[in-house]
C-alpha cells in the first residue's frame, strides 16, 4: 500500500513535469524526485544505470568467518562513510552497525551449553530491514518508510524525533541524535558524499541504499572478508538464497513476527 | 467571565507570580535543551523516553479521571456532583495542556510537530493520541465554559451542549486506552505487552483523578467561600477506594503471570523495578515506597472512620497520588526500556535541567488551571451574593 502511494505520487509528479517515463529509470536528479514525491533528496538517491535491484534485498552473516579484527573494520567503515559522529557520552552514542556477543544478539536463545566458538566471538548486528517492520507501523510521519525493495529508510528531513520508532524497534537497532552531530569534532573526515544529519532526529543502518544506486554493494559487505553477503532473497539463484539454502541459518527474535532480513549463520 | 480572573487577592497574586517565576525558569532550560539537543536529559539510545512522556502518562490519566464525576451526574442523575463537574472538567484541561506541552518538549525537533498533521498515518498510534487529545481539549473547555455560563445566568445549558456531555464520557475513556495502545502494541517490549494495560492505565487514573479533585476542593474550601460539599468529597472519596483497588489487583495480575511463567521478557523488567539487576537498582526504593502507599491508602480508605475524617483523607489522597505517580510517572516508562532489546542493563537517571523543564511544564498547567478555577469560584461567589 504504502510503496504504491508514494510511487504514484512518484509518477504523478514526474508527469506533471513533463518528464518521459524513461527519465524515471536514470535521468531523474534527486531534486526532482523532492518536487515530485515530497521527500527529501537524501531518502530518496538518483539511481544510475548500473545500480543494483532487488525484490527483498537481505543479507546473511557468516559468523564463521568473523573475528574481531574483522568486525572492527566493518563498523568504522561503515560509520566513517555514512558520517556517524563519535560522542564520548555513551549515552549520546549512535551506532549503525556494531557488534556484541551471542547473548546479546540472541536474547531468547541463550543456551547453558553453548558452543565454545560462539561464546566470546564477535557478532554483528544492525538494522534487520524487517519485512514487516514495527518501527515503520509507529512512526507518525512515514519519516521512517519501507522502499519497494524492503529497505527501511529514514527521511531524516521529516522526523520529528518523538523516538516511537526506537520503542517499537525490538532490536535497538535506532539511535537518536541526542547532541548536534555537527559540533565537537564529532565527525572526522567528514564525506561530503552522504548527508551529515542534524540533532533531534533518527537514524540507522540504511543498508547502503546511496551505493546500491549506484551498483555497489554494502560497504560493510565489501570489507567484510566474505562473512556479509549481500543479495535478493526474492531471488533463488542469488547468492543470499545458496547459502540459505545449504547451511541452517537463525534470525533475531523471528517469534515476534517482523520478518527481520539479516540472517545468521552458526 | 474571564475576567473574574484578573480581581483576586494579594496571596492569589502572589501565587500567580510565583508560578510566572517557576514556568520561566522552565522555560529558560527548555531554550538550553533546544540549544543543546535532548543529550540535556539523561535519556539515552537504550532508555530513549524518560521523565517526560512518563508524566505525559500520568497526566493523561488525571484527564481522564474527570470522568468519574461526569458519569454519577449525567448518566446516574447523581444531583450532588453537579457542583463539582465544572471543577472537574477544568482539572482536564489543564491536565491535557500539560500533556500536550510534555509531548512538545519531548520531541528532537519541535518546530515539525505539525508533520503529524500534514502527513496522516493512522497506522500510527500517536496519531491517534494526538487525535483524542485534542478531541478532549475541545470538548472539556466547550462544555465546561458553557455550563458555567449557563449557571452564572441561572438558566439550563443550551441543548446541544448535552450529546457533547455524553460524547465526552467514551471519549474519556479512549485518551487513556490509546495512552496504553502506545505501548503495549510494541513487540519488542515484554513489560508493556500485556491487554492489562490499557484497563490497568484506567484504573489508575480513576484513583489519581478524583484524588486530585479531592485536594483541588480542600484547597479551594481553603482559600475561597466555595465549599464543594461533604457528600460530594465522600463520594469521590468512595470511588479512589474502589479504583485503588482495582489497579492494585491489575498489577497483582501482572506480577503472577511474570512470575509464574518465568518467561525472561517478562520477568526481568518486574525484577529490574523491585530488586534491581545487575547492580542497577535506582528505582527499588521508590518502587516499593510507591507499593507501600498503594497498600496503607487503601486500608485508610477501606476503613469507614478513617475515610470520613477529612483531615486523614487529606494525607490519603496525596499518598495514592504520589503511590500511583511513583508506578506510571517514574517506573512505568523506565521499566519498559530496562533491560534494553539486547539484554543488557542501562539505566536512566533524569537530569537536573530536565527535572526543572518538567517543573515548569506542571507550574504552566498549574497556571492554567488557577486562572479556570478562578473564574468558577468568581461566579459561584456571584450566585451567592
Amino acid at each position: 500500500m504504502e510503496n504504491n502511494r508514494r510511487n504514484f505520487l512518484k509518477f504523478a509528479g514526474v508527469s506533471v513535469l513533463g518528464l518521459g517515463s524513461l527519465s524515471l529509470i536514470d535521468g531523474l536528479t534527486s531534486d526532482d524526485v523532492v518536487a515530485s514525491s515530497g521527500q527529501s533528496p537524501e531518502a530518496t538517491f538518483k539511481k544510475s544505470k548500473n545500480a543494483l535491484t532487488a525484490k527483498r534485498w537481505g543479507m546473511v552473516i557468516d559468523t564463521r568467518k568473523l573475528n574481531s579484527q574483522i568486525c572492527r573494520k566493518i563498523e568504522k567503515a561503515c560509520h566513517q562513510v555514512h558520517n556517524v559522529p563519535h560522542h564520548e557520552d555513551k549515552r549520546h552514542e549512535i551506532k549503525w552497525i556494531w557488534d556484541t556477543h551471542y547473548k546479546h544478539v540472541f536474547p531468547g536463545k541463550q543456551d547453558e551449553f553453548l558452543a565454545e566458538r560462539l561464546k566470546e566471538l564477535p557478532i554483528p548486528v544492525l538494522c534487520n530491514h524487517c519485512a514487516n517492520p514495527p518501527c515503520v507501523q509507529a512512526c507518525p510521519t512515514q519519516a521512517t518508510f519501507q522502499r519497494e525493495d524492503g529497505i527501511v529508510m529514514m527521511d531524516f528531513h521529516r522526523c520529528i524525533g518523538c523516538r516511537f520508532c526506537m520503542a517499537a524497534c525490538p532490536y535497538g537497532s535506532r539511535s537518536f541524535n541526542f547532541r548536534d552531530p555537527r559540533l565537537d569534532d564529532a565527525i572526522k573526515n567528514e564525506n561530503t558524499e552522504f548527508p551529515t544529519r542534524m540533532k533531534g532526529v533518527v537514524e540507522k543502518c540504511n543498508f547502503c541504499a546511496e551505493r546500491l544506486a549506484v551498483g555497489k554493494q554494502p560497504l560493510c559487505v565489501e570489507v567484510s572478508e566474505g562473512a556479509l553477503v549481500f543479495g535478493d532473497l526474492e531471488d533463488p539463484q542469488s547468492e543470499v538464497r545458496q547459502l540459505l539454502k545449504e547451511n541452517y541459518a537463525i534470525r533475531r527474535k523471528q517469534n515476534l513476527g517482523t520478518n527481520p532480513s539479516v540472517y545468521y549463520l552458526v | 467571565m474571564l475576567e473574574k480572573a484578573l480581581k483576586g487577592s494579594k496571596a492569589y497574586w502572589i501565587w500567580v507570580l510565583a508560578l510566572l517565576v517557576v514556568i520561566t525558569v522552565g522555560f529558560y532550560f527548555y531554550l538550553r535543551q533546544l540549544d543543546f539537543g535532548l543529550g540535556i536529559t539523561g535519556m539515552s539510545r537504550d532508555v530513549s523516553w524518560g521523565f517526560y512522556i512518563a508524566q505525559f502518562t500520568f497526566l493523561v490519566g488525571i484527564a481522564a479521571g474527570g470522568v468519574m464525576v461526569a458519569i454519577p451526574h449525567y448518566l446516574h442523575d447523581y444531583k450532588a456532583f453537579g457542583k463539582i463537574t465544572v471543577l472537574a472538567e477544568f482539572l482536564a484541561v489543564a491536565s491535557v495542556l500539560m500533556c500536550m506541552m510534555f509531548i512538545i518538549v519531548d520531541l528532537g525537533q519541535p518546530m515539525r510537530f505539525l508533520n503529524v498533521i500534514f502527513y496522516p498515518t493512522p497506522h500510527s498510534m500517536l496519531f491517534w493520541d494526538m487525535i483524542v487529545l485534542s478531541g478532549y481539549l475541545f470538548l472539556n473547555i466547550v462544555v465546561g465554559w458553557n455550563v458555567l455560563d449557563a449557571e452564572r445566568n441561572s438558566v439550563p445549558p443550551p441543548a446541544w451542549v448535552k450529546p457533547l456531555i455524553y460524547i465526552s464520557i467514551p471519549w474519556a475513556i479512549s485518551i487513556h486506552t490509546v495512552t496504553a495502545f502506545l505501548y503495549c502494541g510494541l513487540p519488542g517490549r515484554g513489560f508493556w505487552l500485556t491487554a492489562v494495560l490499557a484497563p490497568r492505565f484506567l484504573a489508575s487514573a480513576f484513583a489519581a483523578g478524583p484524588a486530585f479533585l479531592i485536594l483541588l476542593c480542600f484547597v479551594v474550601r481553603k482559600f475561597t467561600k466555595f465549599d464543594a460539599g461533604r457528600e460530594q468529597i465522600q463520594a469521590l472519596a468512595k470511588i479512589v477506594t474502589y479504583a485503588m483497588i482495582i489497579n492494585l489487583f491489575f498489577f497483582l495480575c501482572e506480577v503472577f503471570v511474570a512470575i509464574y511463567s518465568q518467561i525472561p521478557e517478562h520477568l526481568e523488567h518486574l525484577e529490574y523495578l523491585f530488586f534491581g539487576l545487575d547492580g542497577h537498582n535506582f528505582l527499588v526504593p521508590w518502587m516499593w515506597t510507591s507499593i507501600a502507599l498503594i497498600v496503607v491508602t487503601i486500608i485508610l480508605l477501606l476503613n469507614p472512620a478513617s475515610r470520613r475524617n477529612e483531615t486523614v483523607l487529606g494525607f490519603t489522597c496525596v499518598g495514592a497520588i504520589v503511590g500511583i505517580w511513583i508506578d506510571k510517572g517514574l517506573g512505568m516508562i523506565t521499566g519498559g526500556f530496562v533491560p534494553n532489546p539486547l539484554n543488557q542493563v542501562h539505566e536512566y537517571i533524569p537530569t537536573k535541567p530536565e527535572i526543572l523543564i518538567t517543573i515548569g511544564v506542571y507550574a504552566a498547567g498549574l497556571f492554567a488551571l488557577t486562572i479556570l478555577y478562578k473564574v468558577v469560584v468568581g461566579v459561584k461567589a456571584e450566585l451567592t451574593a
